[in-house]
């Protein structure tokens, strides 16, 4: 489906300035996020992803800043505003954050059954088709978190997300703690998802492998800011020192499609 | 037949419609889970019985559950297979694959009817898991035992911060409630008892009465139950939310023994403490009953201490002192043993919690009719 051809980007932040107490975690910050996109968000641990994350989707509330999605401001709408915009997005929490009392396919129900009058058995077929897109096996459905493994969490926290096929999918680190089997699958299936519903992704990754396999744009934070925005190309150019170890350590020339001469160590 | 309108909403923003003339059903619009709640979907379903192709060309937007219902469309059509639906788009056809590759597996069985026997074999295992539950809980509280018998023989082992945390936390905090309540059944005593023994005229009695009800049964009773809800409860949380964060199998795999540092000094604070806040009930459920009794009764504070000494046995306010620390084990074991068995899910949590309240406060009163029993035997 062409993605809409709308220039104005999907979510866009300002001058973002977030602290917990006297720590501060961003100091004036810009994002702009394009419709349509996978944009792979990168820092060093503590950088603050997960957090600008959670400010994004309107859980933090900035100091200072403007965050528009969908051309409106998250923390200045009235409730049903708000409801109508959660509607158009899901998360997935960097622990899966799902519900321990519910099984895999009430938690997938969950936001169906919040925002929409269905009937229960197409509901649960629904889901059932959501939870083996995300690659997990049929049986599963009917366990509880607790009986899953890390990265099985993780795709039901996926499968979750997508349940009601949103335009914007907030990912943080979902190909962590999965085999590099399931990730590379995890890795298709969101290219998949975004070619077939045009979903944009916002996707906090460590994964050089998604980076380079998915990624349209990357966003590097650093400094308490975005320090650069572009593609894997443009990284890999970049001159500066972090940016630099980032995409050019040994992990990272292990991950390069590029085919190069292996190094022996 | 001519196109049958089957959208009755206002078309609003491309809202779907279905236009079936014949062998052809036509798909337009956006096709997304939202339109399901307007759509009479048996009715298309019959639709598509009749066609023999599904032409999506029209259709501008379409989401997993769209596709799916596409799917099941075309399954209802005479050749039944995907096929038959055509004019979609690349991105259309690659969510209509995902999603065919994804349906459910077929004949998932409907669940077998519950039957009469069934009821029995669930009766069964319920009544074989409270053994083993009784039996675990056993093997818990020789587990306590034995860790608490270590610390007797190494005193260096005890976690002495955590132990006098914890008596702050069960003993110190718990005052004010425990000396308020015992006051207020002091006063209830002697009001009540007063009632009934002016009609003979044995009002000094009534000295007796709150003496004997307070020190041997009431004071200790009721602070064990006050304890139980307050820190048996919050030792189960505490413990549970441990276990549910894998913070228990942490310390196994690190070598510490999680009875020694999480339990030891939990029931060891209890024991200490348990009996003091009891006296300090008893204290305040005599003060209580004293004050009432003057007011009510005109029995002056000298004649009620004086008869408090000369006419209560000493051993009242022993047998009382005597089932504290017991209570305590009690409330402290099934307290921590709670938090044990607390899952990985939230509601394990509060389903231990309380049941952690319940059963202490049932074992302590079970706990208690033993005594009296006993004590009858032995006589005192
Ligand atoms: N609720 C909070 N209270 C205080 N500080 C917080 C809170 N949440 C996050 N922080 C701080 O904000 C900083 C950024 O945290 P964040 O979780 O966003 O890191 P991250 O970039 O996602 O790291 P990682 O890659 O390890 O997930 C950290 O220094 C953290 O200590
Ligand atoms: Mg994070």
């Amino acid at each position: 489906m062409p993605s809409d051809p709308n220039i104005d980007p999907i979510i866009r932040v300002r001058g973002l300035v977030t602290r917990f107490g006297t720590t501060v975690v961003h100091d004036g910050l810009d994002l702009d996020v394009k419709r349509g996109e996978i944009i792979g968000v990168v820092g060093g641990s503590g950088t603050g992803k997960s957090v600008l994350l959670r400010s994004i989707v309107g859980l933090l509330k900035p100091a200072e800043g403007q965050i528009e999605v969908f051309g409106q401001n998250v923390r200045d709408t009235d409730a049903d505003d708000y409801r109508a915009l959660r509607r158009r997005w899901g998360v997935m929490f960097q622990d899966g954050a799902l519900f321990s009392s519910l099984s895999v396919r009430q938690n997938v129900e969950a936001p169906m059954r919040e925002q929409l009058d269905l009937d229960d058995d197409l509901r649960a077929l629904l889901a059932g088709i959501k939870v083996r897109m995300v690659g997990l096996p049929n049986k599963a459905q009917d366990n509880y978190p607790s009986e899953l493994s890390g990265g099985m969490r993780k795709r039901a926290g996926f499968a979750r997300a997508i349940a009601l096929d949103p335009e914007i999918v907030f990912l943080d680190e979902p190909t962590a703690g999965l085999d590099p089997i399931g990730a590379a699958a995890f890795d298709t299936l969101i290219k998949q998802l975004q070619l077939s519903l045009g979903l944009t992704v916002f996707l906090v990754t460590h994964d050089l492998d998604s980076l380079h396999a998915i990624c349209d744009r990357i966003a590097v934070l650093a400094d308490k800011k975005v320090l650069a925005v572009g593609t894997m190309q443009e990284m890999l150019a970049l001159d500066h020192p972090w940016v630099h170890e980032y995409f050019h350590g040994p992990r990272a020339r292990a991950a390069t499609p590029v085919a190069k001469p292996k190094e022996t160590e | 037949m001519s196109a049958t309108r089957l959208q009755t909403a206002p078309d609003m923003s491309g809202q779907v419609r279905f236009d079936s003339d014949g062998a052809r059903l036509s798909v337009q619009g956006r096709l997304t889970i939202d339109s399901f709640e307007h759509l009479d979907r048996d009715v298309i379903a019959q639709q598509a019985s009749r066609a023999e192709v599904v032409d999506i060309a029209q259709l501008s937007h379409m989401d997993t559950a769209g596709a799916w219902f596409l799917l099941d469309l075309a399954g209802r059509t005479s050749a039944g297979a995907a096929s038959v639906i055509t004019g979609a788009s690349d991105a259309q056809t690659l969510l209509i694959e995902a999603v065919r590759t994804n349906l459910p597996p077929k004949a998932a069985g409907a669940k077998p009817a519950v039957r009469l026997v069934d009821h029995f074999e669930t009766l069964g295992r319920r009544v074989a898991l409270a053994g083993s539950h009784a039996l675990e809980m056993l093997s818990f509280l020789g587990q306590v035992i034995a860790a608490m018998a270590r610390v007797i023989r190494h005193p260096r082992a005890l976690r002495l911060t955590s132990v006098v945390h914890h008596c702050q936390q069960v003993g110190l905090q718990a005052v004010p409630i425990v000396a308020l309540m015992a006051f207020l059944i002091g006063v209830v005593l002697a009001f009540q008892g007063s009632a009934q023994l002016r009609q003979f005229g044995a009002e000094v009695f009534v000295v007796d009465l709150i003496a004997i009800s307070i020190l041997r049964e009431l004071g200790i009773l009721l602070t064990a139950i006050i304890v139980a809800g307050r820190s048996g409860s919050a030792f189960t949380a505490a413990i549970g939310s441990m276990k549910m964060r894998e913070e228990i199998d942490a310390m196994r795999t690190l070598g510490l023994d999680p009875v020694a540092i999480l339990v030891v000094p939990r029931v060891l604070a209890l024991v200490l403490m348990l009996p003091a806040l009891g006296l300090i009930a008893n204290v305040s459920g005599l003060f209580g009953g004293a004050l009432m009794s003057w007011i009510e009764l005109d029995v002056s504070p000298a004649v009620f201490q004086a008869r408090l000494v000369s006419n209560t046995d000493v051993w009242h306010f022993n047998v009382g002192m005597i089932k504290a620390p017991v209570f305590a084990l009690i409330i402290g074991i099934i307290g921590c043993y709670q938090g044990m068995k607390v899952g990985g899910d939230a509601e394990s949590l509060g389903r231990q919690t309380s049941a952690s309240v319940v059963m202490a406060i049932f074992m302590v009163i079970v706990a208690d009719a033993l005594f009296s029993i006993f004590f009858a035997i032995v006589g005192v």
